[in-house]
């Protein structure tokens, strides 16, 4: 045992030749991972997107978190000491026991207690004297010129965690230059944000100075003491506390904003986008997007440990197998700059990334569909004992109709008849197998499986798409849609006006060589009717314009769940959601009082029996009138090698790098053993060059001997 | 000399302004400030407030040539021409539409470019200059011909063939080098390679062709057939004579590829993921960034007509009536 | 049943109208045809010659529209109607009877099996493919041959390779050299064509792509594309070098300190960054100015058009400066210096006289300069600011195969495709251009 990890020791010094980082990173616990593009936002206040939460999940803290392990998804406090429960009250202040009658409460109260003793990351910003006061705010532009990075500042300093933090983070949510994306969203719950946006945009006009929210007040924000805040929302709400677990709600420093808001800072790209400050396992040690990221333990991190209960199967994985370990495992997280598929996948498979998930092109290489039907890894793939984990996505990939439009929309027997029959034609099986290499599962109406509300199996299924046979839904048959279409008054798909065959238009944003094929198949699929399909594509910015005029007709979209609740999928159907009128996420402008009504009742139910029953209401109602093509749920496959540990995917958590392992030995031994670089090809080359060489040598040494002739 | 040099640098001004008259209009006129802000503003429903707004965030808060508002040499200065053209010669770059600072960035991805750039320079050079003597040696036999038919058949396939082509050879089959990748330092060689032989491959041909075009030029003039009369060997002659007399329009060659190579080969960085300007440009023109783009084009125009200037400065060092100001 | 016309469209078919107009306008000059005579007599130009001639019918036939139904077809939609519609799944092999990938499907009792599935189109007619396959497939090519060779020999004795006096001198259209080399290449292109014509509709010869379109269909497609860019881009920039080069020649003075001003600025930016620039400014410009065209390909047509106009803007700086050079020798010379003092206008020499005299730079420059083209559009597909990726170009196929690569088994086939035809009209084009310089440069003469 001894002699062989001393050998695994020796073996691992030498460092393939393809091995793109330094050997003496060899043997640290460093886990490699991959980002495609530069994270535009890492202030919490105006990030939204997966790519930027894979940083900012891992430095910021928000009061709350998603457990690890557990399915469903359950929130449990991260810097809080519970849950909050959310209070109501009237319009008189009296307590009430619960929102079901909505129109009586006038206010909503979350009381947030955080854990003492928590502190910030290093950071300059807090940086003090002896005597008290800051190092680095009020820097004269001399120094400011020269700093380009944070290194510039060499000392640093930390400070505890306080209530006040989070209490200055939900005000900076309101601040006219930081243009936070859900701003004017929150801004309908949270009491008074609305009106301090106003007075800080009067405030700030023409103005970029720093300006310290801490002399404003917030009447829904506001700190009770050294560690308690509450939050007031105007009407129930209560999807909010999943709101807690988002990066919108995690703390920020004032000490942070001052420091950036200095002169000359903001020009050398020193902001808190650039360079966030928080409380999490991590700081972000190098921001180089220009080839990597770096992600460093933070020295200062508070007391937390692995949980110790998760799903029956989980122990099987070995994913409680450092049950109460203190986090986080790993040393460095390093994200490398992979702008195309192939390299990284090319990379993956060498043992340069830890994990991956399968770019299209190389599944066939890494999965096959087993005797079962069920994916599984290709042998290859087993033989170096790569992990696969799979996981529907709590999100939908849908076609809509614009129901303004004179001919796909209203809510007209016609149109509801022709949406029918598109829906039967539309083959989504066939195109999630083509383009999504079988990585998904049809959906049956707007909620994703894992989300309460989703029905498995066959009473789950979408009666007017499918049919139940033999265990298995199986799609209805042209001629259902034929005869569908018929009925709508387009015998053959021919438009009755005209003679000719119905011209659809399907309105998308251009965005790569792979969207040509992907369109001819959509025409496919409507050539099946004798209906004919023409492609409007524009550059993305158009698209959103013609979605926001309501001048597209059918068009594809998507949408990730925020939080777990069937709420965050129905308010996409709901009518004063529409895209058109209220600018809100119904890209369909669907609107049905019938299911307005029942939206409303639904929201505000607890989960069980009495909400169930509604949401069933509600997806029959939309599947009868059908303003989308419901499309699928996309599955995410990610592999990972056999030395990454506690790779359980969460999809809701960003914060999951905390409780990852690896085993850089055994990395280090398995990368030596896949990587032998092939030397003879080039030998044979240099061969063939030389003795091609030869040839030339004797014709000139023979025309010189014809000169000196 | 001095006089001469002057002269030439006076030239150069008005080139320049040229350049920056036509990178403003390509991105200034083309597509006003006004477009820019619409597309960059896409994600929400715009309004000509928040246009305005961008505007003014991004500094194109001004009429473009004229500014009628203001009075006396503000009429001029106070417009998107005037200070958009003074910051760029002056080399301050300013911000990018998404707000980086494009000069410390122009700074950051100089070295991986010349990283790069330096190696492949000297690498053609030796390779070509070898090559095209030994077909200029050669000419006239089977072996010149072969080699113009090789030359020729390099020359016609894509250069998109030979990256693709050696990087799923060489990295990924193979397994010699890494795929992809750039580190600072030495350890920069493995990263490197394969782009430069790459980019010396994809020039071969026609470089080849191009030397032993100025090669057998040289040796058809008089002075070389007296020194094959004289019975000089033919190696001395080539070297002494040949490769010397050359070496003027050799100098011309490798200055005029000098700022292509600076700005790193656009496809080769980013198909390697080599973090220079090239990959820097190639990202500005996919997210449609009009402020690189602009920065990259005028860099680029600098750096040549400064070749151009170091041409001016070989040629008159070389020619004896120049050095001595008689001309 | 109507003709419809792109405007690249009428700008290819105007050069070829034009190129056609230049060969009639040389039978009247006997330097010329010597000249012309010279390039066709090599067997590298002559078999270079063959193979530019069977890409440029392929473009033309692919140039003329005609409006059936609603839609817009060229005639090489038509003629190649199988192909264009003899669509698979997905993937497939070049010859191949069966899918390249795996498929599930669930038998009558509901059990799931797992194979290659069967081809719609490619090897359908065959019952059995294991044992029937390759012996239908070698039928097929003998009478592809057969074909071929029946067809080229009908092309050789049209153009009179078999008409000779009793001297043994030739008297067809076509120059004779000592070599067969040209009529063997046009042999082999001839029995490659038969070939096709026996076996493609039935086989996909270059295997099918991700959605199961015909790679073959779409590399005959991407010629047109490739042409048009090399074409038209001559087209727009040479007005611009012969006005501006013969004038600065001519007139000197200050028309000559204007010109130089103007290529030594165009030409101080390196070439891909202007033309990006240009290319991404037009393309921002385009996006917004023509969302009224609703039909794709009228757009991508409009924005190839456009960039052939960016590649033609800034693309003729080299040869006006040629031409500039030309022009200032020739005006020293004795019939100018004559015309001049008889008092002939201006215009009348340089078109009269300067400019036959300079014809042959821009013979030489234009075919040099057209391989060059047909490369530039890979490339610039590639950076995104190429031809639209709606339309059919050898740099979108490169594009969209270049993550082929990463499958495993490795598909090639799109990629062989698009690289070798690209290969093939480039090494031909550079041979032509090589022998078409031997034949022109006065300064080879000497």
């Amino acid at each position: 045992m001894l002699l062989s990890s001393a050998l695994r020791v020796v073996s691992a010094d030498v460092t393939p030749w393809n091995n793109p980082y330094p050997a003496d990173n060899a043997a640290k616990s460093i886990l490699y991972s991959v980002f495609q593009e530069r994270p535009k936002h890492l202030d919490p206040v105006s990030s939204y997107s997966e790519n930027e939460a894979v940083f900012t999940g891992q430095i910021y803290e928000p009061p709350l978190q998603y457990h690890f392990l557990k399915r469903p998804y359950e929130l449990i406090p991260l810097t809080a000491t519970a849950v909050p429960e959310a209070q109501y009250f009237d319009a008189r202040g009296k307590r009430l026991p619960d929102a079901t009658d909505e129109q009586a409460v006038a206010k909503v109260i979350y009381r947030i207690t955080l854990r003492p003793g928590i502190t910030f990351a290093p950071h300059p910003a807090f940086a003090r004297r002896p005597d008290g006061s800051y190092y680095y705010h009020a820097l004269s532009p001399e120094i400011t010129q020269r700093a380009f990075t944070l290194n510039a500042f060499p000392e640093t300093g930390t400070r505890e965690l306080i209530a006040d933090d989070y209490v200055y983070e939900i005000k900076r949510l309101a601040h006219p230059h930081l243009h936070s994306p859900v701003a004017s969203f929150l801004g309908k719950y949270i009491t008074g944000l609305n009106a301090l946006a106003r007075e800080l945009r009067h405030r700030t006009y023409g103005k970029a100075e720093f300006i310290d929210l801490r002399a404003f007040d917030l009447l829904g924000a506001r700190v009770i003491d050294r560690y308690t805040f509450e939050i007031t929302l105007s009407k129930p709400y209560p999807q909010f506390v999943y709101w807690l677990a988002m990066s919108f709600f995690a703390p920020v420093p004032w000490e942070a904003d001052a420091f950036y808001s200095q002169p000359g800072m903001a020009e050398h790209n020193l902001t808190l986008e650039w360079y966030p400050v928080g409380t999490g396992p991590y700081v972000l040690n190098e921001n180089n997007p220009n080839r990597r990221m770096v992600l460093r333990r933070n020295p200062n991190f508070h007391l937390e440990t692995y949980p110790d209960a998760g799903e029956p199967s989980d122990g099987a994985h070995g994913w409680l197998a450092q049950a109460g370990q203190r986090l986080p495992f790993i040393d460095e997280v390093h994200f490398m700059l992979e702008k195309e598929d192939i390299p990284e996948w090319n990379k993956f498979q060498q043992g340069y990334y830890d994990t991956s998930g399968i770019a299209p092109d190389g599944f066939d290489q890494a999965i096959r569909v087993g005797p079962t039907g069920q994916p599984e890894l290709t042998d290859t793939m087993r033989a170096h004992d790569v992990r696969l984990a799979i996981t529907t996505q709590p999100s939908l990939n849908y076609i809509g109709f614009n129901m303004l439009d004179p001919v796909v929309g209203g809510n007209d027997r016609r149109a509801r008849l022709l949406r029918r029959a598109l829906s039967i034609a539309f083959d989504t099986e066939e195109l999630i197998s083509i383009f999504g290499n079988g990585r998904g599962i049809p959906a049956q109406g707007p909620i994703p499986p894992g989300i309460f509300g989703f029905k498995e199996a066959e009473a789950g299924v979408n009666p007017l798409v499918y049919d139940w046979r033999q265990g298995r839904a199986v799609r209805k048959s042209l001629d259902q849609a034929r005869h569908y279409l018929a009925q709508a008054g387009y015998p053959g798909g021919r438009d009755p006006a005209s003679g000719k065959p119905l011209v659809l238009y399907f309105d998308a944003a251009t965005t790569g060589p792979d969207l040509k094929s992907q369109f001819s198949w959509y025409r496919k699929q409507f050539e099946k009717l004798g209906l004919e399909l023409v492609v409007r594509s524009t550059d993305y910015n158009r698209f959103q314009e013609k979605m926001h005029k309501g001048d597209a007709q059918i068009y594809s979209w998507g949408w990730n769940a925020d939080y777990p609740d069937p709420e965050n999928f129905l308010f996409l159907l709901y009518g004063p959601n529409g895209k058109v009128r209220h600018q809100g996420e119904n890209a369909s402008n669907y609107a049905n009082p019938a299911y307005d009504a029942l939206f409303q009742r639904m929201r505000v139910l607890p989960n069980g029996a009495e909400r169930q029953r509604i949401i069933d209401q509600m997806v029959a109602l939309v599947r009868e009138d059908s303003p989308w093509i419901w499309g699928f749920h996309p599955q995410a496959f990610t592999l990972y090698h056999q030395w990454v540990g506690n790779a359980k995917p969460n999809l809701l958590a960003r914060n999951s790098l905390k409780y990852r392992t690896v085993d850089p030995v055994l990395r280090a031994v398995k990368r030596r053993e896949w990587n032998p670089p092939r030397l003879w090809p080039l030998l044979l080359v240099l061969i063939a060059a030389v003795v091609s060489i030869v040839p030339a040598v004797l014709v000139y040494r023979r025309r010189r001997y014809a000169t000196a002739l | 000399m001095t006089a001469y040099l002057i002269r030439r640098l006076c030239y150069v001004l008005p080139i320049l302004i040229g350049v920056n008259l036509i990178t403003f209009v390509l991105f200034f006129v083309v597509n006003s400030p006004d477009d820019m802000a619409r597309m960059h503003l896409g994600e929400r429903r715009v309004t000509q407030a928040a246009v305005d707004k961008w505007k003014e965030e991004h500094d194109y808060a001004r009429p473009l040539f004229w500014n009628a508002n203001v009075d006396g040499t503000a009429r001029v200065t106070d417009t998107i021409f005037y200070r958009r053209s003074i910051e760029l010669f002056l080399f301050k770059f300013g911000q990018s539409d998404d707000g980086r600072d494009i000069g410390y960035d122009i700074r950051q991805r100089m070295g991986p470019s010349l990283a790069i750039a330096l190696p492949v320079l000297m690498v053609e050079l030796l390779v070509t200059v070898t090559l095209g003597l030994l077909v200029a040696v050669l000419r006239g036999t089977y072996f010149d011909r072969w080699i113009a038919l090789v030359c020729v058949a390099l020359m016609s396939v894509s250069g998109l063939f030979y990256i693709v082509g050696a990087q799923y050879l060489i990295a990924k089959l193979l397994r010699i080098v890494p795929i992809s990748g750039f580190t600072p330092g030495l350890a920069a060689a493995k990263f490197v390679a394969l782009p430069i032989a790459v980019q010396v491959l994809a020039a071969l041909g026609a470089n080849v062709r191009w030397y032993r075009t100025v090669f057998l030029e040289e040796i058809e003039k008089e002075y070389v057939r007296t020194a094959w009369a004289k019975g000089l060997s033919e190696s001395a002659v080539m070297t002494r004579h040949v490769l010397r007399n050359a070496l003027l329009p050799l100098i011309t060659a490798i200055v005029v590829t000098l700022p292509s190579l600076f700005l790193g080969s656009l496809i080769t960085e980013s198909f390697f993921a080599i973090p220079g300007l090239g990959s820097y440009t190639i990202d500005a023109l996919q997210s449609q960034d009009f402020a690189i783009v602009r920065s990259m084009v005028f860099l680029g125009a600098v750096l040549y007509i400064v070749g151009l200037l170091l041409t001016d400065i070989a040629y008159a060092w070389a020619d004896p009536r120049l050095r001595f100001g008689e001309a | 049943m109507s003709f419809t016309l792109y405007p690249t469209d009428a700008l290819f078919l105007i050069i070829v109208a034009s190129g056609t107009a230049y060969f009639t306008y040389l039978r009247r000059d006997a330097q010329l045809r010597a000249q012309w005579r010279q390039v066709l007599v090599n067997p590298l130009g002559a078999s270079a010659a063959v193979v530019l001639s069977l890409y440029l019918a392929i473009g033309l036939c692919d140039s003329v529209r005609v409006t059936r139904g609603n839609e817009i077809l060229s005639l090489l939609d038509i003629i190649a109607a199988p192909l264009r519609t003899q669509v698979e799944m997905t993937y497939s092999a070049p010859f191949a009877s069966t899918g390249f990938v795996m498929e599930s499907s669930y038998a009558a009792d509901g059990s799931l099996h797992r194979d290659f599935p069967r081809l719609r189109y490619g090897g359908a007619l065959l019952s059995d493919p294991a044992s029937q396959r390759a012996g239908d497939l070698v039928q097929r090519l003998f009478a592809g041959v057969a074909l071929g060779a029946l067809g080229s020999g009908a092309i050789y004795w049209l153009l009179g390779g078999w008409r000779r006096d009793a001297g043994g001198a030739h008297r067809g259209s076509l120059p004779r050299g000592r070599s067969c080399w040209p009529w063997l290449v046009l042999a082999g292109v001839g029995m490659g064509a038969g070939v096709l014509t026996t076996v493609a509709p039935y086989y996909h010869v270059f295997g099918t792509d991700k959605v199961g379109m015909d790679v073959l269909y779409q590399t005959l497609k991407s010629i047109r594309t490739g042409l048009v860019i090399g074409t038209v881009t001559t087209l727009i920039s040479l007005p611009l070098a012969i006005g501006l080069g013969l004038a600065a020649g001519y007139f000197r003075g200050w028309v000559d300190d204007c010109v130089q001003y103007l290529y030594t600025t165009l030409s101080s930016v390196p070439g891909v960054l202007l033309v990006a620039a240009a290319a991404l400014s037009l393309d921002a410009y385009m996006a917004r100015h023509t969302a009224s065209l609703t039909s794709l390909e009228a757009r991508a047509d409009l924005k190839l058009l456009g960039l052939c106009v960016v590649l033609g803007a800034t693309g003729w700086t080299s040869l006006c400066r040629l031409l500039r050079a030309e022009v200032l020798k020739l005006s020293a010379v004795d019939f100018v210096t004559a015309a001049r003092a008889l008092g002939v206008s201006p215009m009348m020499i340089l078109f009269r006289h300067l400019l036959p005299n300079t014809l042959h730079l821009v013979v030489i420059t234009t075919v040099l300069d057209f391989s060059g083209l047909v490369l530039a559009e890979a490339v610039l597909t590639y950076i995104d600011i190429g031809v639209d990726p709606s339309m059919n170009s050898w740099g979108n196929m490169i594009n969209s195969a270049r993550l082929d690569l990463a499958r495993e088994p490795l598909v090639w086939w799109s990629l062989f495709a698009a690289f070798s035809s690209m290969f093939v009209l480039v090494l031909a084009a550079n041979l032509f251009a090589d022998v078409v310089r031997d034949a022109f440069d006065p300064r080879l003469h000497e």
